[in-house]
C-alpha cells in the first residue's frame, strides 16, 4: 500500500497529534505514506464561499503534483482537505473545459488520474487480519463513539464509501482494536466546523447536542477523523460548559489515536499528552 | 414576509433564476417544498429563512432577499440537506453559489454572516501570501476584521504549551504558485478578493 500523502495545513499545529499517530499507526501497518512535495493549502473551509474556480484550483496544484509521482492514489487524513481534494478530483476528472481552465489557472497540468482517499477508507479497506495482527494491547471494556461528521461520508456523489447517514468504518476498526463501538445516533451531526472560529456561539450548541449524544450512550471516549472536529470538539468542550452550564470532560482522540494504543506505541509518540481534555485515565489503563 | 407578485418577481429576475441553476449545476426547479432539508439542518435556528424556502426563494427569483440573508452565510456546508433531497438537489452548492454572489455585491449583512466573511477573507488572506493556512495569523485578522478582539484569545497559552502554536508562517517553495492561482481567478471571473 503507497499514497500520495497531503498532511493539511494543521498537521504541525492544532492537529499535531493525528499527524504523529497517523505515521505511526501506518508504519505498524506496512503503509507508505509518500508526503506530497511543497503541497499548498486546499482552500479549507474558506475557497467554496468565495469563488467556483478558486476553489477547484487550490486543490488542484497539489493534485497535479501529486500526480506527477506516479503513485496513482492519493490520502489525507483531514475529512476538509479529502473533501477539497475529492471534490476538485471529480469536477477535473468529469469535466474537460473546467480541467482545461483550472489548469491554466494553476499553470501546471493535472490530467485526472488520480484516486483521492480518506484516510479512514485507506485504513478501513486494509484486511482486518493484518489489523488484528498488530493488536497487542487491545482495548477491552473500552467504550468508543465513533464520530464521523460532515465532509468525509457527505455529499455521497464526492465521497462514494460508506454510509453517509451510518458510516461504519470506524466501528469497525475500534472493534478489531477490542473496544466495544457504541451505536449512537450523532455519528454523522456537523460539528459546526468553522462556525467555531467565526461565530462560537452557534457552534457550542451544536457541539453540545454530539457531546450529550455521546455521553446518554455511556462512551467513555470519542474518536474523530478530522483536526476540525477535534478542535470543536476537545478543545471547545470548556466553551460549551462556559456558555451553556455543562459539565463535560469526555476525552476525544483521533482514531489513529486509539489504534496506535492497541498497537503498542507510546502515548508520547502517539501526541496523548496534548489534548485539553482529560486523557490520562486511559493512558493508564490501557498505554 | 411582505406579500410579493411572484409573476412580476420571476420575470424580472429570470436571468438570476438561470445563473444560480447554471453556476450550481442544481435542478433547482424540482423541488416541491417537502422540508427535509430544513428538518435535518443543524444550524437552521440561526438562519433567518430555513433552507426550504430559500430554495423557494430561487425559484422565485426574490434575488434581494436572498443576497441579503443570513442564511447563506451560516450554511455550514454539512451537505445534510444535499444527501436527504428526494430530488437530488444539491442545496448546499445552491447556497455556495448564493453566497458566492452576495459576496461579489458587496452585499454581506453585519452580525454573523458578516463574521462568516471575514474569516473566510483572513484565512485565505494568509493562504495567498504565504501558501498555506497560518492559523496564528488567521485569528489576528479575523479578530481585527470582525471587531471581535479577544475572540480565541483564550486558546493562545493553552495551545502553546502543548506546542500547537506555530508562531511562525508555513514556508512554502511554491507559494508565488500558489499567489498567482488567486490573480488568475481574479482576471478570469473579478471582483474575487
Amino acid at each position: 500500500m503507497r499514497y500520495a500523502y497531503f498532511p493539511g495545513c494543521s498537521y504541525h499545529g492544532t492537529g499535531k497529534e493525528y499527524e504523529a499517530s497517523t505515521h505511526a499507526v501506518a508504519r505498524k501497518l506496512g503503509m507508505e505514506l509518500v508526503t506530497i512535495p511543497d503541497w499548498s493549502c486546499c482552500g479549507a473551509t474558506a475557497s467554496h464561499g468565495k469563488s467556483h474556480l478558486l476553489n477547484i484550483a487550490l486543490p488542484a496544484r497539489s493534485l497535479a503534483i501529486a500526480e506527477g509521482m506516479g503513485i496513482g492514489e492519493v490520502t489525507t487524513g483531514c475529512a476538509a482537505c479529502y473533501q477539497q481534494l475529492a471534490h476538485a478530483n471529480k469536477r477535473m476528472t468529469e469535466n474537460e473545459e473546467i480541467r482545461n481552465k483550472v489548469n491554466k489557472i494553476t499553470g501546471k497540468e493535472y490530467k485526472g488520474t488520480l484516486k483521492v482517499k480518506s484516510l479512514v477508507e485507506a485504513i478501513g479497506i486494509v484486511d482486518p487480519e493484518d489489523i488484528k495482527a498488530q493488536i497487542v494491547k487491545p482495548l477491552t471494556g473500552l467504550k468508543v463513539a465513533a464520530y464521523y461528521g460532515c465532509l468525509l461520508v457527505r455529499p455521497p456523489e464526492i465521497t462514494g464509501f460508506d454510509d453517509p447517514e451510518n458510516p461504519m468504518f470506524m466501528d469497525n476498526m475500534m472493534k478489531l482494536a477490542g473496544a466495544e463501538a457504541l451505536d449512537w445516533a450523532h455519528k454523522t451531526e456537523c460539528c459546526g466546523a468553522s462556525l467555531g472560529v467565526s461565530n462560537l456561539d452557534i457552534a457550542v450548541r451544536l457541539i453540545n447536542k454530539i457531546l450529550q449524544a455521546a455521553i446518554e450512550k455511556g462512551a467513555d471516549c470519542m474518536v474523530v477523523a478530522c483536526p476540525f472536529c477535534h478542535l470543536n470538539l476537545d478543545y471547545h468542550q470548556k466553551s460549551v460548559n462556559k456558555q451553556l452550564g455543562t459539565n463535560y470532560d469526555i476525552p476525544v482522540f483521533y482514531f489513529t489515536e486509539l489504534l496506535g494504543l492497541a498497537m503498542g506505541i507510546s502515548p508520547d509518540e502517539l501526541g496523548l499528552k496534548t489534548h485539553f481534555t482529560e486523557t490520562q485515565k486511559i493512558m493508564n489503563q490501557f498505554g | 414576509m411582505e406579500t410579493i407578485n411572484v409573476s412580476e418577481s420571476i420575470t424580472k429576475n429570470a436571468d438570476f433564476i438561470t445563473e444560480i441553476g447554471i453556476e450550481s449545476g442544481q435542478p433547482v426547479q424540482k423541488c416541491y417544498q417537502c422540508g427535509k432539508c430544513t428538518a435535518g439542518c443543524p444550524v437552521a435556528f440561526a438562519m433567518d429563512y430555513p433552507p426550504q424556502q430559500v430554495i423557494r426563494m430561487v425559484q422565485l427569483g426574490m434575488k434581494d432577499e436572498l443576497l441579503k440573508s443570513n442564511t447563506i452565510w451560516i450554511c455550514a456546508s454539512c451537505s445534510t440537506c444535499s444527501t436527504r433531497c428526494p430530488c437530488n438537489v444539491e442545496i448546499a452548492h445552491v447556497m455556495e453559489s448564493l453566497r458566492i454572489k452576495a459576496g461579489k455585491a458587496g452585499a454581506a449583512p453585519a452580525g454573523k454572516a458578516k463574521y462568516v466573511e471575514v474569516m473566510y477573507d483572513a484565512l485565505l488572506g494568509t493562504v495567498e501570501k504565504y501558501g498555506r493556512t497560518y492559523e496564528v495569523g488567521l485569528v489576528m485578522q479575523n479578530n481585527l476584521k470582525s471587531g471581535k478582539l479577544f475572540n480565541g484569545a483564550d486558546m493562545g497559552l493553552p495551545m502553546f504549551q502543548r506546542g500547537k502554536l506555530q508562531l511562525m508562517p508555513p514556508k512554502v517553495q511554491g507559494a508565488a504558485e500558489v499567489a498567482r492561482i488567486f490573480a488568475e481567478v481574479r482576471k478570469m471571473e473579478g471582483g474575487v478578493k
